[in-house]
């Protein structure tokens, strides 16, 4: 069953046009990573996806239109925006009570699970917590929520690698299963290749690219070519090249591995590799 | 909705603080005047100082709390996190709506009789100490005094005001700076606009009239107790003002919430 279903969405600020057109579809027990450059309109397709804004043309989530019923979609659905959107006034143990009031699927011991491993002290107040602990926190907060969907905007901006590698850890550990999917933005690509089954490119408010990440790993090799073999490796129409102390790094699309195998060393490319080969064709 | 009111006096402690701050004060100087209470008319007039004092104090609470309800969340962004909770955006402006029309009226009442019981107790033990006889304070009109100091509050405080409040939420809710002044400049420009185009005041005087009460009371009635228990105590459901100002805040108020659906965090 799709999760997110989105056709022809449209969202203009003014004269920007945010969104131009985005068809996506996400479906469950995925871990799908949105990834574009600033401005590609990632912030603007998931505040469409949460009801925080309104659009153009067709969108469910959960069979639901985020517009109009995003308080109902919220029931199944949690979202962390960025580090900084946690208030500061709040005590730990007050946001605690809260999520409990007013969210039927929050489950406080798990909340204080989490917060256990954590030196988040109950009765501190947001404000006095590093950045990492509130990310520790809303994190704990939001996987303590039964939620069919999670939606990550930037979930890890300005942590130290410590943070990042822990929260990506525990969302995989403690979290995901087959019953739930997340969708997730960054800049960091190469953090989460190994997190994600599917990867969508976003340019200028249009999806460029979708693939999942086996169908990615299959197709896309990368090939080190000494000078003397630059322009076989030529010949076999790569993506995107790229000079490295002396050798080029040929990006190739479907290439037959043995082939490339007299050309050069092969390797798996990164996600970040393929993006800016993408990025540059666009 | 209840965990959204109780959120609200989570983050705005002076809706509490404030009075009872005040209050202490006024206890505090109760004792050092206490002399001047001897009297019960004093007293009396002491006592209704005290109300009017704490009601000027929660109605700029009031004030400033609208003013900041629905800017704040958005500036410090935490309305995302809000938003990312399953609680529709008439409930969160409802419960923001709630504080000024029912604790803050609620607060001032405990609180001003608290504070005229503890004057009350001062007095009596001043005089009994000195051997004379409190009987004559306590002979007071109490009963009707705190009844008519409950109904001022509801009238005036919460229903009669109840468009003011609404005013502030909607340009808390719009403004995407200095919401101070875009709640008050606009008013003072109808009125000066309106002084200059047509030589009237009349909606100038509509706003002094909503400010003051409107309950427009006869001031021969007037007596040093300011807020006696009405003789019509339900004469003020047939003025036409108060369905009007209801009306308008109503008005107000669902164009919060639609702000609320609408706006970006600042």
């Amino acid at each position: 069953m799709a999760v997110i279903e989105a056709r022809g969405i449209r969202k203009a600020f003014g004269t920007t046009v945010a969104l131009d057109g985005v068809d996506l579809n996400i479906e469950e027990g995925r871990i799908v990573g949105l990834i574009g450059p600033n401005g590609a309109g990632k912030t603007t397709a998931l505040n469409a996806i949460l009801g925080l804004t309104p659009y153009q043309g067709q969108l469910t989530v959960l069979g639901r239109d985020p517009w109009t019923a995003r308080a109902e979609l919220m029931r199944d659905v949690a979202y962390i925006a960025d580090v900084a959107v946690l208030p500061r006034w709040i005590r730990v143990s007050h946001l605690l009570d809260y999520a409990g009031g007013v969210h039927r699927q929050f489950d406080r011991a798990k909340a204080e699970g989490f917060l256990a491993k954590t030196s988040i002290r109950r009765d501190a107040k947001v404000r006095e917590l590093s950045k990492g602990m509130v990310t520790q926190l809303h994190l704990a907060l939001v996987m303590a929520i039964d939620a069919r969907l999670l939606v990550l905007d930037e979930p890890t901006l300005g942590l130290d690698i410590l943070y990042r590698k822990q929260f990506y850890d525990s969302l995989l550990n403690d979290y995901f299963d087959q019953s739930r999917t997340i969708l997730v933005t960054t800049h960091q690509v190469e953090e989460i290749q190994d997190v994600l089954t599917d990867v969508v490119f976003i340019h200028r408010g249009r999806i460029v690219f979708g693939s999942s990440m086996e169908q990615f790993e299959s197709r896309y090799l990368e090939v080190v070519v000494p000078p003397d073999r630059v322009a076989a490796a030529r010949a076999l129409r790569p993506i995107y090249e790229r000079p490295v102390l002396g050798r080029t790094i040929f990006l190739m699309d479907g290439a037959d591995r043995q082939q490339l195998a007299a050309l050069g060393e092969v390797r798996k490319p990164s996600l970040a590799d393929l993006f800016v080969a993408v990025m540059e064709a666009q | 909705m209840i965990w959204s009111v109780r959120r609200e006096l989570w983050e705005n402690r002076s809706v509490y603080a404030a009075p009872m701050i005040v209050a202490g004060v006024i206890a505090l100087a109760s004792i050092g005047a206490v002399r001047h209470n001897l009297q019960p008319n004093s007293l009396a007039s002491h006592c209704e100082l005290v109300a009017g004092v704490l009601m000027g104090t929660t109605l700029l609470v009031a004030i400033f709390y609208c003013l900041d309800a629905l800017y704040g969340e958005r500036r410090d962004r935490s309305v995302l996190f809000w938003k990312s909770m399953p609680v529709s955006d008439s409930t969160v402006v409802l419960s923001k709506m709630i504080i000024p029309m029912v604790i803050l009226p609620v607060v001032t009442f405990l609180i001003t009789i608290a504070t005229q019981l503890i004057m009350l107790l001062i007095t009596s033990a001043y005089l009994s100490m000195h051997g004379q006889s409190a009987a004559a304070l306590w002979t007071l009109p109490w009963l009707r005094m705190t009844a008519g100091l409950f109904h001022h509050l509801i009238t005036v405080h919460s229903l009669y005001y109840a468009p003011i409040f609404g005013w502030l939420l909607l340009v808390s809710a719009w403004a995407k700076r200095l919401p101070f002044l875009w709640a008050f400049l606009p008013l003072a420009a109808i009125g000066v606009i309106e002084k200059i185009v047509f030589n009237t005041q009349l909606f100038a005087g509509m706003l002094s009239s909503r400010i003051s009460g409107g309950m427009d009371m006869d001031p021969a009635k007037e007596s040093r107790m300011m807020m006696p228990w009405p003789s019509h105590p339900l004469e003020f459901l047939s003025k036409p003002g108060l369905w009007i100002g209801l009306a308008l805040a109503a008005i107000f108020v669902a164009g919060a919430v639609r702000l609320r659906r609408y706006r970006d965090p600042i």
